[in-house]
C-alpha cells in the first residue's frame, strides 16, 4: 500500500447507485423478463454470426411505464471485431 | 372519515416503528386525534418504543377474534390525550389475522379519528400486505443504503398492485422518509444521497430524519422522539414531515447543504 492510496480513497456512494440503477430496472419488470431473455439470446445468436462478442457486453433491457414500453439493446463490440468487420 | 396512513419498508430495523410513534405523537401534538396500529403480530414493539408496554391487556388479535371490544383494546398515551395505540399480540402468529377482521377494525377506527397509523412489519408477507390495504396514503421508510433501498422499491411495486386502492384503480398516494441519514458521509461519497435515493425510487420526499443519538435515548425512555426532545434534529424533522403529511407545502432542507466553510473544515474529524 503506497502512501499516494490514503489520498485515493476511492468514493463508494456512486457505485451503490449505479449498481442500484442497473439491479432495479432489471427487478422492475419481472413480467417483460421472460421476454428480454428470449430476445437477448436471438440477438447474441444474430451479432455472433458476424462478429465476435462478449456475452457480458450484451445488454438487453426492457423499460416500462404506463404509456410506452422501451427495449434497449446495447451492444459492446470489441475494437478488432469491428475492424475485421469494416 | 380519517385518513389511513401505512407506515412501510419491506427491510427490517430502517425505523418504521420509530416513525410510527414520532409521526403520531406530532399529528396528536398539532391536536390532532390519532391511533397508530402496530401489525408486527408475533413481535410487536411499538408498544416498547410508545412506553405503553405494561399497560397492554387487549391486542388487535384479541378484537378480531371477538375475545375484546375495540375500545378495551385502545390504550391512551400518559403525556398526549389525543393519541391512542392498538397493540398487536405477542403469543399469537400472524394467521391469526383475517383480512375481514382487519377491514373491520380498521373501517371503526376511520371513523373515531383524523389519522390512523397502521406500522408494518418487515417484510412482504401477510402481515406487511395487510397492513398497507386499506391504506389511502403510504410511507415508505429507506435507509440510503442499497439493501434498503433495494427493499422500498419492492414495497413501492406492491403499493401499486396489492392495495384496494391500487386494486380500484386509483393512485395510491406515496412518500418517502429517509431515515438515519447522515450528511458528513454522504458529502464524502460513502453514503448514497438524498438525490440519489429519489431518482431512483421516484416518489416525492416527506422528510430527512438525520441519524441521531437522540434517537435511541427517547425509545430508551420510551417517548417518541417527538415528545422525549422536541428540540432535536429528529423530532424537529419528524414536525416537518407530519406537517407534510397533513397537506402543507414545506421545502425539505437537505442537512448539511447550508454548511459553512468553518464546519466543512472541522466537521469532518467528527
Amino acid at each position: 500500500m503506497s502512501i499516494f492510496s490514503l489520498f485515493r480513497k476511492q468514493k463508494s456512494a456512486p457505485l451503490a447507485r449505479e449498481r442500484l440503477q442497473v439491479l432495479l430496472a432489471h427487478e422492475r419488470n419481472g413480467v417483460g423478463n421472460e421476454l428480454v431473455a428470449v430476445l437477448r439470446e436471438e440477438i447474441l445468436a444474430v451479432i455472433a454470426k458476424h462478429v465476435q462478442i462478449d456475452r457480458d457486453k450484451v445488454h438487453v433491457t426492457m423499460d416500462s411505464d404506463e404509456h410506452v414500453s422501451l427495449l434497449e439493446i446495447d451492444v459492446e463490440i470489441p475494437l478488432s471485431a469491428s475492424l475485421r468487420a469494416a | 372519515m380519517g385518513k389511513v396512513v401505512v407506515v412501510t419498508s419491506g427491510k427490517g430495523g430502517v425505523g418504521k416503528t420509530t416513525s410510527t410513534a414520532a409521526l403520531g405523537a406530532a399529528l396528536a401534538q398539532k391536536k390532532e386525534k390519532v391511533v397508530v396500529v402496530d401489525f408486527d403480530v408475533g413481535l410487536r414493539n411499538l408498544d416498547l418504543v410508545m412506553g405503553a408496554e405494561r399497560r397492554v391487556v387487549y391486542d388487535l388479535v384479541n378484537v378480531i377474534q371477538g375475545d375484546a371490544k375495540l375500545p378495551q383494546a385502545l390504550i391512551r398515551d400518559k403525556r398526549l390525550d389525543t393519541l391512542f395505540l392498538l397493540p398487536a399480540s405477542q403469543t399469537r402468529d400472524k394467521d391469526n389475522l383475517t383480512p375481514e377482521g382487519v377491514e373491520w377494525v380498521i373501517g371503526e377506527l376511520k371513523k373515531h379519528f383524523d389519522w390512523v397509523i397502521c406500522d408494518s412489519p418487515a417484510g412482504i408477507e401477510r402481515g406487511a400486505t395487510l397492513a398497507m390495504r386499506h391504506a389511502d396514503v403510504a410511507v415508505v421508510v429507506t435507509n440510503p443504503e442499497v439493501s434498503s433501498v433495494r427493499d422500498s422499491d419492492r414495497i413501492i411495486g406492491l403499493l401499486d398492485s396489492k392495495t384496494l386502492k391500487a386494486e380500484r384503480g386509483e393512485r395510491m398516494e406515496k412518500h418517502l422518509l429517509l431515515t438515519r441519514y447522515d450528511a458528513a458521509r454522504a458529502e464524502r461519497g460513502d453514503m448514497l444521497k438524498v438525490e440519489d435515493v429519489l431518482e431512483i425510487l421516484s416518489i416525492p420526499l416527506i422528510g430527512i430524519i438525520p441519524e441521531s443519538m437522540d434517537v435511541l435515548r427517547a425509545s430508551n425512555v420510551g417517548a417518541p422522539v417527538t415528545l422525549a426532545d422536541a428540540k432535536s434534529a429528529p423530532a424537529m424533522a419528524y414536525f416537518e414531515a407530519a406537517r407534510r403529511l397533513c397537506g402543507e407545502d414545506l421545502p425539505v432542507v437537505v442537512p448539511g447543504e447550508k454548511r459553512g466553510i468553518f464546519s466543512k473544515i472541522f466537521g469532518r474529524a467528527a
